[in-house]
């Protein structure tokens, strides 16, 4: 495994000799093209996903993959194949994600990881914790600690607004939930992690402070059930799943190896590519510029001038040079957009090939991204004003789920 | 295991429920009793079980003066005139799991009672002080009436006041006024073993572990007394299904032969099941989001209202 997992330290020495990509939890950039996700997939030793895979999910679950998972969104795991083996003998698993909660402006991007992760939740009849880490936010950004916990709450709402099962989540923040097992877990991790290693895993380096340092337990603890011991007291081999993002594997990577140094399983991984900004993969999708990407709170009228302005097109510049050559859709951010949000197979394929082949107009095809973006926008929307003060109480509360497998 | 006398004192102070303790020799009756407590003021009293024909039984708890006439009762309960009988000794032993001539309303913090009918003589209410044993004959604690309420209602019991003394006729045009206090199922009989062991563990966790637990602990409680009731009963038990996927199944099954009755009159050319389904197709993910929304907001508005139940039971005693 350590040869495979190459951190940081080896990331940026590639870098500085070939401007390459950096991947960690605080900074991506790509390179000229764009991120390579096989590269990735390498230099991280995870595993890709292929159709065999997919195939036996929809089978254990009985319904259809996810659309993400169709289309090569979620794209990467690590030991998906053994839970889903112990799955399949009826062991359980539960679900870990989480979001950082930086800003108050939620787009879609971020939105991803929870959709997804409903869906697990859904398909495999299984418990979710989600963990709001606002003290990484107050250690890494320049807020205070009441407005890290006040962003905790608001992203808390647009989370439950995804659709999350009341009686199979736990949402908390690390503020109000660290202490007692959950403490003792973070602890033991700390302990199996010389500072050589947190150096090399996440690019610290002597000016940072302390904080920092010392958070990466935090993100790796909600992976073991005995830090919940209100949801999983006794199930202390009780597998656990984690939908992230592909950026976030470096916390997972120091978790998996700690776990069986401490006596825990190891943590299953089901892992995302980025998300493209509106003006093409090359930009970041940035909460500072309002117009790289769809926001939970945008009009039907803004995403309709977000699509149709920024919405980087890869058709041609003149009607006739687009009907005679077509569009290139390796660039084309409607059709990455359409690949991800049109659930219709068929539908999808039949836009593809009109368009590449210069039949359909780059209009068009925005005008059907609009449309299935406004659609998703908007019920979220519906589902978010529902979502009171008491909701997110209860969604929060420490209490036991009683029927978190049924 | 039943609980201990101790145990049971521990949870009255955890439940913040005041109450004086005397030891004294063990007493087998209430006669004996007055002499260890009798000049302290308070209200002695007696308590009976009794069995009726279907072997349901009811803790009978009066004040030591008032007459209980078994038959009068037996009516009222609407259990004919000679439906009640004392329990025998095994009953005392094995349901309240007490000691002989040690019936007392405290006995239904055990497991094994939880089917058993608790009748409080009204007159409890009006006395400032009343006597009763904790689970073992040379103990008598003293307690309001409104403390034992609250103790009852912690092990998920409505205390039941009854005036003991009337004797209102029963029949046709008067049905019989204590009927709704006649156990629902038939309770675990002294012949069936009783299958709680794994419950009584409950108190020792909450010495350890914070407040929400005790929330736990008296749900589960709750949640063996009607499992309690609802195992030997014959019929099927209702069940509650949350998953919102059924439900928005179920509403489909509801309005999709409508709909395809409909649709046969106005003589629609193409696959009336594949319009059905595509239909479904599109209308599912609205569906699903607004059903998920009221089962998360139904759960709230309970989660809080039993929150509040029990942080109002707590200031009030």
């Amino acid at each position: 495994m350590a040869a495979a997992e190459q951190g940081v330290d080896a990331a940026r020495k590639e870098k500085e000799e070939e401007e390459e990509q950096v991947v960690n939890p605080w900074e991506v950039s790509a390179g000229k093209g764009g991120i390579d996700y096989d590269k990735l997939v390498d230099q991280f030793g995870c595993q890709r996903i292929d159709d065999a895979l997919i195939d036996r999910i929809a089978r254990l679950t009985g319904r259809p993959p996810h659309c993400f998972l169709r289309r090569g969104l979620f794209f990467a795991h690590r030991d998906l194949n053994e839970l889903l083996d112990l799955y399949e003998k009826g062991e359980k698993f539960y679900l870990y994600t989480g979001r950082g909660p930086s800003s108050e402006a939620l787009h879609l991007g971020h939105l991803i990881p929870f959709m997804f992760t409903k869906y697990l939740q859904e398909a495999f009849k299984v418990p979710l914790v989600i963990q709001l880490t606002d003290d990484e936010k107050f250690l890494w950004k320049n807020l205070t600690i009441q407005e890290s916990k006040r962003l905790a709450r608001e992203n808390a709402k647009d989370i439950i607004a995804c659709g999350f099962d009341i009686e199979r989540t736990f949402i908390f923040s690390d503020f109000s939930f660290v202490g007692g097992a959950f403490y003792e877990n973070m602890m033991q991790v700390a302990r199996c992690v010389t500072m050589n290693k947190a150096i090399g895993i996440f690019g610290f380096n002597l000016e940072d402070h302390i904080g920092k340092v010392s958070f990466p337990p935090v993100q790796a603890v909600p992976s073991f059930p005995s830090s919940f011991p209100h949801l999983f007291a006794g199930k202390d081999q009780l597998r656990c799943l984690i939908p992230c993002a592909i950026d976030q594997d470096p916390y997972f990577r120091m978790t998996r190896d700690v776990a069986p140094r401490i006596g825990y399983q190891k943590p299953s991984l089901i892992e995302s590519r980025f998300f493209p900004a509106l003006q093409g993969e090359n930009t970041k999708m940035s909460a500072s510029d309002a117009n790289s990407a769809i926001y939970v709170t945008d009009s039907a009228k803004e995403i309709k001038t977000k699509v149709n302005k920024y919405a980087f097109s890869g058709g041609q510049d003149s009607i006739e040079l687009h009907r005679k050559l077509g569009a290139n859709l390796d660039v084309d951010v409607p059709i990455k957009y359409l690949n991800f949000f049109l659930e219709d197979d068929d539908d999808l394929a039949h836009i593809k090939k009109e368009y590449k082949e210069g039949r359909m107009l780059t209009g068009e095809v925005k005008q059907r991204l609009m449309a299935v973006l406004s659609e998703i926008v908007a019920r979220h929307q519906r589902a978010r004003a529902q979502v009171t003060e008491e909701m997110v109480d209860a969604f929060m509360a420490v209490r036991p789920l009683p029927n978190m497998f049924g | 295991m039943g609980y201990t006398k101790d145990q049971l004192l521990a949870r009255l102070q955890e439940l913040k429920i005041y109450f004086t303790c005397y030891d004294h020799p063990v007493v087998l009756t209430v006669e004996e009793q007055a002499k260890h407590v009798g000049h302290l003021g308070g209200a002695l009293s007696k308590n009976l079980l009794l069995k009726d024909k279907k072997h349901r039984l009811y803790v009978i708890s009066a004040l030591a003066g008032t007459k209980v006439d078994m038959k009068i009762l037996s009516q009222r309960l609407g259990l004919g005139k000679g439906g009640l009988r004392m329990a025998p000794e095994e009953n005392l032993l094995e349901v309240l799991q007490v000691p002989l001539r040690c019936v007392t309303p405290f006995a239904l913090i055990n497991e094994s009672a939880s089917a058993v009918s608790l009748l409080l003589d009204q007159g409890f209410k009006s006395k400032q002080i009343c006597y009763f044993h904790p689970l073992t004959n040379d103990v008598t604690i003293a307690l309001s009436s409104s403390n034992l309420d609250k103790f009852l209602i912690s092990i998920g019991k409505q205390p039941a006041y009854v005036d003991l003394e009337a004797a209102p006729a029963v029949g046709k045009d008067n049905p019989p006024d204590l009927a709704h206090l006649v156990p629902s199922g038939v309770p675990n009989s002294s012949e069936q073993p009783v299958e709680n062991a794994s419950h009584t563990n409950v108190p020792h966790h909450q010495n350890n572990v914070p407040k929400e637990t005790e929330v736990k602990a008296i749900m589960t409680i709750s949640k063996v007394q009607s499992k309690g009731a609802e195992t030997s009963s014959k019929v099927d038990k209702p069940t509650t299904n949350t998953s919102v996927d059924k439900f928005v199944n179920d509403v489909f099954d509801i309005i999709s032969p409508l709909l395809s009755e409909e649709l046969k009159k106005l003589d629609i050319k193409e696959e009336l099941s594949s319009i059905l389904d595509g239909l479904r197709g599109r209308a599912d993910p609205d569906l699903k989001s607004i059903a998920m929304t009221l089962k998360n907001a139904s759960y709230t508005n309970g989660f809080h209202a039993g929150f509040k139940t029990m942080l109002h039971r707590g200031l009030n005693g």
